[in-house]
């Protein structure tokens, strides 16, 4: 098959997953509804201030993680349980059925964190000290999720218990790509040089610029690290989908 | 269709020695025939005798655990990965997606099989099987006959040389059933059709049967 044929069924795999998304809201509502609980749950349960930008940084990729969990493996739970992946793997080259899948997963989850972060920086009362890093490691973070959950989404589709299953294999798989994420968002809400000030700078506590530079290096070592991740978990569910998604 | 160099009519079905087993239960066991384009291939046999399993494995949908299925086509052996382009497939068990409309659901079966998207083959698809004033419905809104008419379009719209119809006139009125064996009738002109039936009507069709034990 053509690179250009290729890319254009995966294209039209994309276009079918937001036209079925939009007419049924099957995944947007019931991640976005869980998102924006979690976070005024939190938001009003803890005073603002209280948070430390570490604990503020995982919380909010806590409930991107668990957006993801509930949302990005159904984009082929539902082909399953509507019956409608037969049809799909008789039409379909698995390499288009895989990267429409995989973008879908990206715009889903890009959307969810366009409401979520701003959403997240109101109600903690953040002005972020880098907003630019932070929406680089929102966008690779959200690259890293969609891209580990859309092959596990392709394995647990066909077993039973899938929610539970999907959970358990995606924790593991993803914690690397989560670990960077988490890392480049402290950075982001902080500053480097406070950053530095914090435990990186170690007990002596100084604030020089050269261990601010090594902060501000680390966060762009978690953004490479990020993308890298992404890259890799791409190539090898592209060279292992077919196994997956064949009987 | 594949290509402009081939014909549907040099393609060969070849079964064989095909097995099935899920675990320890054996569905199938030991299956040979070969048909050609112009020749009906019947498979009957009792409900759970493994009809519609060795349907899927001539799509080439699931593996057999032993044996082998072949397609050729002038001579040539096809891979499995051409299935999209051999295979035109009517089951109980293909659903098309319930919140698109009839037209939207073709068209995008044929985005992704390489075809052409406008909507006159699409449209002058569902005037064949009579579903012409219906085509921007959605399918969800479809009864059940409706939808087995619908199949016949998504197996048709790619001109395949193999055609599978596991259970060709279930949920299908007396006009459908009539429009059914009309498409029968005309695809065994130029293609190898395969049944899995219980019809007595359907079996006399059958130039190489099947005839598969509980």
């Amino acid at each position: 098959m053509s690179s250009s044929s290729w890319a254009r069924e995966a294209l039209a795999v994309l276009a079918k997953d937001i036209r079925s998304e939009y007419r049924t809201r099957y995944a947007f509502s019931a991640v976005l509804l869980f998102a924006v609980t979690a976070l005024a749950v939190v938001s009003f349960s803890v005073s603002p201030y209280s948070l430390d930008a570490d604990v503020q940084a995982a919380f909010l990729w806590i409930v991107l993680f668990f957006s993801a969990m509930m949302g990005l493996s159904r984009s082929f739970v539902r082909e399953e349980e509507a019956r409608t992946a037969m049809a799909l793997r008789l039409t379909t080259a698995p390499e288009a059925v895989y990267m429409g899948k995989l973008m879908f997963n990206v715009a889903l989850q890009a959307a969810v964190a366009a409401v979520v972060v701003p959403l997240f920086l109101v109600l903690m009362d953040i002005a972020p000290a880098h907003p630019g890093l932070l929406f680089w490691a929102t966008l690779l973070g959200t690259m890293a999720l969609a891209s580990s959950s859309t092959i596990i989404a392709a394995i647990v589709s066909r077993a039973n218990a899938k929610g539970a299953i999907f959970a358990v294999l995606a924790f593991p798989v993803t914690l690397p790509g989560l670990s960077s994420a988490i890392r480049a968002t402290i950075v982001a809400l902080r500053g480097a040089a406070a950053s530095s000030s914090g435990p990186v700078a170690g007990a002596a506590g100084s604030v020089g610029a050269a261990t601010a530079a090594a902060v501000a290096t680390g966060a762009l070592g978690d953004l490479r690290a990020l993308a890298a991740y992404s890259v890799l978990m791409i190539a090898s569910s592209l060279l292992l989908f077919d196994f997956v998604w064949d009987d | 269709m594949l290509g402009p160099a081939t014909r549907n009519d040099s393609f060969e079905l070849t079964i064989d020695s095909v097995s099935k087993s899920y675990g320890s239960r054996r569905v199938l066991r030991d299956v040979t025939a070969r048909a050609v384009a112009g020749q009906v291939l019947v498979i009957a046999g009792p409900n759970g005798s493994g009809k519609s399993t060795l349907v899927k494995m001539i799509a080439r949908l699931i593996r057999p655990t032993d044996g082998r299925v072949l397609w050729k086509l002038d001579g040539h052996t096809l891979p499995a990965a051409d299935a999209r382009k051999v295979v035109g497939m009517v089951s109980p068990d293909l659903t098309f997606y319930d919140e698109l409309s009839a037209i939207e659901n073709l068209r995008f079966f044929a985005q992704v099989r390489g075809l052409s998207a406008g909507p006159e083959p699409a449209d002058s698809l569902l005037d064949r099987f009579e579903l012409g004033g219906r085509g921007r419905d959605l399918v969800g809104a479809y009864s059940s006959g409706m939808k087995q008419r619908l199949k016949y379009a998504f197996a048709l719209m790619h001109d395949p040389p193999l055609l599978l119809l596991d259970e060709p006139t279930a949920n299908l009125d007396e006009r459908g059933v009539a429009l059914v064996h009309d498409a029968i009738a005309q695809a065994r002109l130029s293609r190898c059709i395969v049944i899995a039936t219980n019809e007595p009507e359907e079996v006399r069709l059958g130039d190489v049967i099947i005839q598969l034990g509980a």
